[in-house]
C-alpha cells in the first residue's frame, strides 16, 4: 500500500508540473494585459510595472523564475493588490471556503443518499416522485436563483437570517443551503439509478430467497454495492465545493477563494491564475487518491496493489 | 473484519465532518438567540445611546490603501476619509485649505508655495510636516515603486523624468531634481513643469496625500494591516478583515475633530449589487452605491425619498475608427451621431438618471462664470432628416452605393448590450444602416482599440481632476487615449494653448472652441453623462457627492 501511495505522489508531482506548464502557456497566449485600462497609461508607468513584476523578462525566464518560487511554496504577488499575495489569498480564503463547503456537503451527501435510496425502494410511488421532483428542481434551478430567492424570503421578508457577510453561524445557513442543493440533487439521482440496478441483480434475489430480512438486504448488500459510483463522483464533488463557489461567495459576500478562479482570468492576474490552478489541482489529485483507496474498503474485490503481477 | 473496518471508517468520517461543522460554528458564533438574525439589531439599539456608526459597502477589497499606489474607487473611498491633502473640497466643490493654510503662485505660474498649518497631526500623534509631502510625492514617482498613478505627479518639474528612469540611471540625481521641496517643517515649495492653473485642484487628489515618513521608513508594509496604519485625516483605520470588512474610527488627533460627528464607520466588502441592495432593505446598510440597474428605475419611478442622484465626472461614448472606411468621412460620422435618440436611451434603456450628452465635457466643472457644460450647451441636434442627407452625401463622396458592413464592439455587460442594441435599432430604423454587434472581454476590447482593429467601440471616460482639460486632451493627435485615431491641427493648437496659458478666460475659451471642433468632426459619438444614483437612510444626514468621488461622509451625522 505504501509503495502504491508513493508512486501516486510521484505521479501527482508530474501531473502538477504538466498543469503548471500548460496553464502558463495558455494564459500568456490569450490576448490582454494585466495592466491595461480604459485609455492607456503613460509608457513609463507601464514599463515600471512590467519590470516590478518581472514581466519584461523573456517568457522562458519568467517560467523558470516561477517554477523556482513555487518550489519554495511562494506563489508570488497578485497584480491587483499590493496588500495581499497569492499565498495570503489562499491562506485567508481556503478555510472559509472549506467551512462553507463542509457544511454544504454535510447537508448534500446524507440527504442525497437518503432521497436516492428512498426513491429506489419506493419506485414509481409517491416517495419516488417527490424526491425526484426535488432532485430535478435542485439540478435545474441555478444556485444563484436559489440564493436570491432564499435571501429575499428568509432574510429580507422574514428576517430570520442576515442577508450576507460572514460573521456568525447564522450567516452561514443560507449560503450552505444554496450551495448544497445541486450536489444533493445530483447524488440523489445517481444513488437512485445505481440502487435500482443493484436491486435487480441475482444476488439480491438470492438473499431474498435465503429469507434474509429486508433491512439486512438493503443495508448489507444493496447500498454497499450501489454506493460505488457515488463515491467516485464524491471525490471530484468535494474538490469542487471546498475550493469555493464563485457565484455563492459573490452573492453572499463571503471572503472565500471561489472568486480567485474567475476574476483572476478577467484581470489577467497571472500569479493568481497559476496559484489557484495549482491549489485546485493538488486538492483534486489528493481526493482522487483517497477515493481510489476508499474503493478497496468498500469493495474487497477491488485491489490496487495486485495488478502489477 | 474488513467489513467492520469500513463501517467504522464511514462512521469516523461522519463524526469528523459533524465535529468540524460544530467546531467552526462555535468559534464564529457568539452567544445569540436562535431567532435574532443579527448583531445589526444590537447596533441599532446602541445608536440610540451609544456610538454613532455609519454602515457602508466598499464593494471590493481595496488593492492598496497607500496613497502612492492606490488606484480606483475601492481604494480612494477609504483614503479620502482617512487622509487629507494640502487642500480639500467643500460639499459645494469649492477648494479650501486642508493641511495647507495658504498658498501663493509665482507670476509665471510655475512655482507654488504652500504654507502648512502647524497643528495637523498623524493618527499616531506625529506632526504632519512639509517633509511628509515631499517624501510621499517622490515615493510615488520612484520607478521602483511602480505606482500606476505616478503620472498624476508628472505636473512636477522633473517628475516624468524620474518616473521614466531606465535601469542603471542615477536615481538619486533624478529624485533630487523633482520639483518639490520642504523648505522647513511648514513650507512646501513646488516647481511645475509647465503652468497648470488647476494644480490647486490636483493637490486635493489622493496621489498628492502625504505619508508619514518615519512610519514608511520603519515599516514599508504599514498600509497592509489596520494595526500599523497611520493616516492624517478625519478617520483612522481600526480594523481590516481582508475581503470581508473594514472599520474606521474618528481620528482624535485630527485638527478639525470637532466637526466630525460619526464615531465609527463600518464597511462590508460585497461585490454583488443586488446583495448590497437587499442588505439596505433589511437595515444592515445605511447607504448603497452603486445600485442594481432595475432598482434604480423602480426607485426613480416611485419618487423614493431615500433615492438621490449625484453628478459624476464621466461620459459614455462610442469611438469611430477614423482610419477605417467609411468613418474617415466626417459627414457619415455626423449622420450616425445625429440619428441617435439620446433621450430614449437615457429614459428607457440606461434608466440611471443619466443626462443625454450633446458635447463631451460633463456638467459640474466650473467655468469662468457658471457651469462649463451649461455654457457649452448643445453642440449638435438629433435630426433624422439632416442625418439621412449627410449619410447620402457622405456615401457618395466615398464612392459607396451602400453602407458597408461594420461591427460595434463593446465589452461584455448587460448594460452595454442593451444600449448597443438600442443604437443598432435606431440606426437601422432612422438611416437604414445595418450594423453587427460584438461583445468581447474588456481586456480584448482594449487590445483591439490599441491596435486599431475595430470599427465602432464603446468607451467611457472618467475625469481625473475637475477641469475640462481632463477630457479635452484625450483627442490630441497621437494622444495615448485617442483610440479614434483622429487628428486635427486646430484642435491640437487650442488644447495646447489652454494647457499653457494661466489666463482663465483664454483657457476656457480655447477649450470651448476645441470642443466645438471635436463635435463638428465627431470622431466620437457622445451618448450620455454618467450620474451617481444612490440611496441613503433618512436617519443619516450630511452626505454629499463631489463630482469626482463616491458619496462623502466626513460631515455625516446619525439622527435618532
Amino acid at each position: 500500500m505504501l509503495t502504491y501511495i508513493g508512486k501516486r505522489i510521484v505521479l501527482a508531482v508530474v501531473t502538477l508540473w504538466v498543469i503548471v506548464t500548460l496553464t502558463f502557456i495558455l494564459m500568456h497566449s490569450i490576448p490582454g494585459n494585466p495592466f491595461a485600462q480604459e485609455g492607456t497609461m503613460p509608457e513609463a508607468v507601464y514599463n515600471n510595472l512590467q519590470s516590478y513584476y518581472n514581466l519584461d523578462k523573456p517568457l522562458h525566464v519568467q517560467y523558470g523564475l516561477y517554477l523556482l518560487s513555487i518550489l519554495q511554496f511562494d506563489f508570488g504577488p497578485s497584480y491587483k493588490s499590493s496588500t495581499l499575495t497569492v499565498n495570503d489569498l489562499i491562506v485567508n480564503g481556503f478555510p472559509v471556503s472549506l467551512h462553507l463547503g463542509t457544511q454544504a456537503l454535510l447537508i448534500a451527501i446524507p440527504l442525497g443518499l437518503l432521497f436516492g435510496i428512498i426513491a429506489a425502494l419506493y419506485r414509481n410511488r409517491w416517495p419516488d416522485y417527490s424526491s425526484m421532483i426535488l432532485a430535478i428542481v435542485g439540478i435545474s434551478v441555478p444556485n444563484f436563483i436559489l440564493a436570491t430567492f432564499l435571501i429575499n424570503y428568509l432574510a429580507v421578508e422574514l428576517r430570520w437570517f442576515p442577508v450576507a457577510t460572514w460573521k456568525s453561524w447564522s450567516h452561514t445557513v443560507l449560503p450552505s443551503l444554496s450551495l448544497a442543493m445541486m450536489p444533493m440533487a445530483f447524488i440523489a439521482r445517481l444513488m437512485r439509478s445505481s440502487m435500482l440496478e443493484v436491486m435487480s441483480q441475482d444476488y439480491i434475489l438470492t438473499a431474498k430467497a435465503k429469507g434474509l430480512k429486508k433491512g439486512t438486504i438493503i443495508l448489507k448488500h444493496a447500498i454497499r454495492n450501489a454506493i460505488l459510483p457515488v463515491v467516485t463522483i464524491v471525490g471530484i464533488l468535494i474538490a469542487n465545493i471546498v475550493t469555493g463557489s464563485f457565484i455563492i461567495e459573490k452573492i453572499f459576500g463571503i471572503p472565500g477563494m471561489g472568486e480567485m478562479f474567475v476574476t483572476s482570468i478577467f484581470n489577467r492576474d497571472y500569479p493568481v491564475i497559476l496559484g489557484s490552478t495549482i491549489f485546485y489541482s493538488a486538492i483534486l489529485i489528493l481526493l482522487i487518491l483517497i477515493v481510489d483507496i476508499a474503493y478497496t474498503w468498500i469493495d474487497p474485490r477491488i485491489k490496487i496493489t495486485g495488478e502489477s503481477k | 473484519m474488513k467489513r467492520k473496518l469500513s463501517v467504522g471508517l464511514v462512521l469516523l468520517l461522519f463524526i469528523f465532518l459533524a465535529l468540524s461543522g460544530c467546531f467552526s460554528g462555535e468559534t464564529k458564533n457568539e452567544p445569540e438567540k436562535p431567532t435574532a438574525p443579527s448583531e445589526e439589531g444590537k447596533e441599532n439599539e446602541q445608536e440610540a445611546s451609544g456610538p454613532k456608526i455609519l454602515r457602508l459597502n466598499n464593494n471590493e477589497e481595496p488593492g492598496s490603501l497607500h496613497p502612492g499606489t492606490a488606484q480606483g474607487t475601492h481604494d480612494s473611498w477609504i483614503l479620502e476619509h482617512a487622509f487629507e491633502g494640502l487642500t480639500k473640497k467643500t460639499p459645494e466643490g469649492e477648494i479650501i485649505p486642508g493641511i495647507a493654510e495658504s498658498w501663493d503662485t509665482s507670476e509665471d505660474g510655475l512655482t507654488w508655495t504652500f504654507k502648512l498649518r502647524g497643528d495637523a497631526k498623524w493618527s499616531n500623534g506625529d506632526p504632519v510636516t512639509a517633509h511628509d509631502f515631499e517624501y510621499a510625492w517622490k515615493y510615488a514617482l520612484n520607478p521602483e515603486t511602480a505606482s500606476t498613478y505616478a503620472y498624476q505627479l508628472y505636473y512636477l518639474e522633473g517628475g516624468e523624468a524620474y518616473n521614466s528612469a531606465e535601469a542603471g540611471a542615477d536615481l538619486e540625481a533624478l529624485e533630487a531634481a523633482v520639483g518639490v521641496k520642504a523648505v522647513d517643517d511648514t513650507t512646501l515649495e513646488v516647481k511645475l513643469a509647465q503652468p497648470t492653473p488647476y494644480f490647486v485642484d490636483l493637490t486635493s487628489f489622493y496621489t498628492y496625500y502625504p505619508i508619514n515618513k518615519a512610519v514608511q521608513e520603519a515599516d514599508p508594509n504599514w498600509y497592509q494591516e489596520a494595526d500599523s496604519y497611520v493616516s492624517n485625516g478625519a478617520f483612522k483605520l481600526t480594523e481590516w478583515k481582508h475581503k470581508e470588512s473594514m472599520k474606521l474610527a474618528k481620528n482624535e488627533n485630527y485638527y478639525d475633530r470637532d466637526k466630525i460627528n460619526l464615531d465609527e464607520v463600518h464597511f462590508v466588502i460585497i461585490d454583488d449589487e443586488n446583495t448590497s441592495w437587499q442588505m439596505y432593505q433589511s437595515d444592515e446598510l445605511d447607504l448603497v452605491y452603486p445600485l442594481p440597474q432595475d432598482v434604480i428605475g423602480q426607485l426613480k419611478a416611485e419618487n423614493n425619498p431615500e433615492f438621490q442622484i449625484g453628478s459624476d465626472l464621466a461620459v459614455y461614448y462610442y469611438n469611430l475608427n477614423t482610419e477605417k472606411k467609411p468613418f474617415n468621412n466626417v459627414k457619415i460620422r455626423k449622420a450616425l451621431s445625429m440619428a441617435v435618440d439620446r433621450e430614449t436611451i437615457v429614459e428607457h434603456v440606461a434608466q440611471g438618471g443619466q443626462l443625454p450628452a450633446y458635447s463631451i465635457v460633463p456638467p459640474g466643472i466650473p467655468d469662468v462664470s457658471g457651469d462649463y457644460q451649461e455654457n457649452t450647451g448643445k453642440l449638435f441636434e438629433a435630426n433624422i432628416e439632416e442625418a439621412k442627407k449627410l449619410l447620402e452625401e457622405g456615401l457618395a463622396e466615398e464612392g459607396l452605393d451602400k453602407f458597408p458592413a461594420v461591427t460595434l464592439t463593446y465589452n461584455t455587460s448587460e448594460g452595454h448590450k442593451m444600449i448597443a442594441e438600442a443604437v443598432q435599432e435606431m440606426w437601422r430604423k432612422n438611416l437604414g444602416v445595418e450594423i453587427t454587434l460584438e461583445n468581447v472581454e474588456f481586456q480584448v476590447k482594449l487590445d483591439r482599440e490599441k491596435a486599431g482593429d475595430y470599427e465602432i467601440s464603446r468607451a467611457g471616460w472618467v475625469g481625473d481632476y475637475v477641469d475640462p482639460m481632463t477630457f479635452m486632451d484625450l483627442w490630441v493627435t497621437d494622444g495615448p487615449y485617442n483610440d479614434a485615431n483622429w487628428s486635427n491641427a486646430e484642435y491640437d493648437k487650442l488644447v495646447n494653448l489652454a494647457k499653457t496659458t494661466m489666463v482663465q478666460e483664454d483657457r476656457m475659451k480655447a477649450m470651448h472652441d476645441a470642443e466645438k471642433i471635436l463635435m463638428d468632426e465627431m470622431p466620437v459619438i457622445p451618448i450620455y453623462f454618467y450620474t451617481k444614483p444612490f440611496t441613503v437612510k433618512p436617519h443619516v444626514t450630511g452626505i454629499y457627492t463631489p463630482i469626482n468621488s463616491y458619496p462623502q461622509f466626513i460631515f455625516a451625522d446619525i439622527k435618532n
